[in-house]
């Protein structure tokens, strides 16, 4: 049986971004492109999964970057069976929630997996969470912010988290639709050389998709919030700062 | 109600949470503008006596025992329902881990646009424009919304709570739970408390901060030792605490705790927006962060640009020499 996972690159968000002159985009050429850290979550939870019931796990993307194939051998080397690569003409289109949703919902048909998991969220798009966006499309039971899970019979029971510690348990009926917040454990490490080998002796499976229309809604204006910025800046040696912080604490009475 | 605003109402165990009566506070301020109504939409079992605590002009309530702790799928289902016969304008859904699961599924069902993320909701040029966080909160997004129905999933802590007074709305409507919930693939939900924690710290006057920035559980020991020189207590972000560095209970933000402490030193944290939620109203914020455009600089007072070791380093050599 089969587990799908979902994986994204996202521009790295501790690089600067800027934007592209028209306004509605990130000046794509100066980003730096990563794994979304809880497609890694997602990847592992998969894995840890796979290790228990001897399901295969397929990975799954769409490859908006170009650069996806590094994401993909990488799951190959970490365990997964198969990676499967949605490409297309995606230059200068953002690929919203919707409308990755319209796109993967075949794919997951055809593989029909007993599990999808995806990452909680990522931070480049507008139109939530991809989870329970497949989840209405595809008519399975859904849940996100996972961070946890176990297959039972028929079943996943997942542990969602809600907030302060509290936890929401669930068993959801199979087929479903999870949105990972974190693995069990820390996502695994692959060496550099592993992935090489990988790279040498498997192959990504690239399927050619057309965009679809997304139903998003339409971006007028991105901008960037440091016209909201409002702290005063301290500058000078640690020495300096550290006075001027112990001087500010002290007039406040905080020291 | 063409152009109705309808509000889910987010509760736990009977208590109506912090953003819901932000959003409710909203769909008043958008409602007084546009002429229309504020349905608040109350799912759940066992809660009608919350409808009577809702500032909305109708109540429309929906009780079923797999709504009692809004689990994903018979909420979703119950509330794409709702509106289908409602036909509001805008429904208004809590950014929460309660409304992530309902908001984009609804939307998918219904084929509306969504925009979530959503921290501010203007009037421009005679429209609304809702202004939402891309790139954990380093770029804004300004989108108009038309007149075709839409859902906002909008950011706790983001909107005035104190907008409405908590009281009693005009009228109180019960509706039938949708067919569906009688097949839903949900079987069982039930909820784990926290355990006990060492230290409580919603009810720290000084907290030290730190994030990714600190690199390794090592460098922890450092955070430590300046915290209980600043009589501070030690928290973190999200990060770490996956990392299992420190316990779950000395989280701030969207999935850990809420704290409003007289100084919330933050070392080596981005300020996503999921870290702000839980931070943004202490009284003192002061950010040590080496990139200059991290977030965490649009709440911070006193914002610091530098290598958070050399400024913890001369921190504690000033206070324990
Ligand atoms: C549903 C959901 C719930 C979440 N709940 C929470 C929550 O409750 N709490 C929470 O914190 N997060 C939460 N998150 C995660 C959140 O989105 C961010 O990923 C997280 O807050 C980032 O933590 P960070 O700032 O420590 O790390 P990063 O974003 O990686 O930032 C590290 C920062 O350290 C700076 N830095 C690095 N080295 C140094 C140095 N030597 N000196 C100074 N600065 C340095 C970098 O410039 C960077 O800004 C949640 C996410 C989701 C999806
Ligand atoms: N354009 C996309 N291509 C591939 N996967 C995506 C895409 N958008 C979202 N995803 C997946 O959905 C997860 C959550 O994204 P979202 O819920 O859309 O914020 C990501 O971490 C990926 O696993």
């Amino acid at each position: 049986m089969t587990i799908v996972v979902v994986l994204e690159q996202v521009p790295d968000v501790v690089e600067e971004l800027s934007l592209a002159p028209l306004g509605t985009d990130l000046a794509r050429d100066a980003v730096s492109y990563v794994l979304n850290e809880y497609d890694d979550h997602a990847l592992e939870e998969a894995l840890l999964l796979a290790e228990g019931s001897g399901d295969d796990v397929v990975a799954v993307g769409i490859d908006t970057t170009g650069e996806l194939d590094q994401v993909l051998y990488t799951a190959l080397a970490k365990g997964a069976k198969r990676a499967i690569k949605l490409a297309g003409d995606f230059e200068g289109t953002w690929v919203g929630t919707r409308a990755a949703a319209r796109l993967l919902v075949p794919i997951i048909r055809e593989l029909s997996p007993r599990l999808v998991l995806t990452g909680v969220q990522a931070p480049d798009d507008l139109d939530g969470q991809l989870a329970p966006t497949l989840a209405a499309l595809l008519d399975w039971p859904h849940a996100s912010v996972v961070i946890g899970t176990e297959l039972a019979d028929g079943a996943v029971r997942a542990r969602k988290e809600l907030w302060g510690g509290l936890t929401m348990h669930l068993e959801l009926a199979l087929p479903a639709v999870l949105g990972i917040q974190a693995a069990r454990q820390t996502p695994r490490y692959v060496p550099v050389g592993r992935v090489r080998q990988v790279m040498r002796e498997a192959t990504i499976e690239t399927r050619e998709v057309e965009m679809v229309a997304d139903g998003s809604p339409r971006v007028e204006r991105l901008r960037l919030p440091e016209e909201t910025a409002q702290a005063e800046f301290l500058s000078g040696s640690p020495a300096d700062i550290a006075d001027r912080l112990i001087e500010l604490l002290r007039a406040r009475g905080l020291l | 109600m063409a152009h109705g605003i309808a509000v889910l109402v987010e509760h736990l165990e009977g208590q109506v949470t912090d953003v819901t009566y932000e959003l409710l506070g909203l769909a008043r301020r958008i409602a007084d503008t546009d002429g229309a109504e504020v349905v608040a939409c109350l799912l759940g079992h066992g809660v009608r006596h919350v409808a009577e605590r809702l500032p909305a002009d109708r109540v429309v309530l929906v009780e079923d025992h797999a709504l009692h702790y809004l689990a994903p799928e018979a909420t979703a289902r119950t509330f794409a329902a709702l509106l289908r016969g409602e036909r509001p304008w805008l429904a208004l859904v809590p950014n929460t881990a309660i409304g992530m699961d309902v908001a984009a599924w609804v939307a998918a069902a219904l084929d509306w646009s969504l925009v979530a993320y959503c921290q501010a909701f203007d009037r421009r040029d005679g429209r609304w424009v809702a202004t939402a966080q891309l790139f954990g909160g380093k770029v804004l997004a300004d989108v108009p919304l038309g007149s075709d129905p839409v859902v906002v999933s909008a950011l706790a802590g983001a909107f005035a709570a104190d907008a409405v007074e908590p009281g009693p709305p005009g009228t109180i409507e019960t509706q039938e739970p949708p067919a569906e919930l009688a097949t839903l693939r949900t079987c069982s939900v039930r909820l784990e408390r926290p355990e006990v924690a060492d230290i409580d710290i919603t009810r720290a006057e000084k907290i030290v901060a730190v994030g990714r920035g600190i690199e390794s559980k090592d460098n922890l020991e450092l955070a430590e030792q300046l915290a209980e020189a600043l009589g501070a207590v030690l928290a973190a972000s999200r990060p770490l605490v996956d990392a299992g560095w420190l316990p779950r209970s000395r989280q701030v933000g969207k999935s850990g705790l809420k704290v409003k402490p007289k100084l919330y030193l933050a070392l080596g944290i981005s300020g996503a927006p999921e870290h702000l939620e839980g931070m943004k109203d202490a009284e003192l914020i002061v950010a040590v962060n080496k990139d200059p455009k991290a977030p965490i600089f649009t709440v911070a007072d006193y914002g610091v640009v530098a290598d958070l070791f050399d400024v913890a380093e001369a921190l504690l050599e000033r206070l324990e020499g």
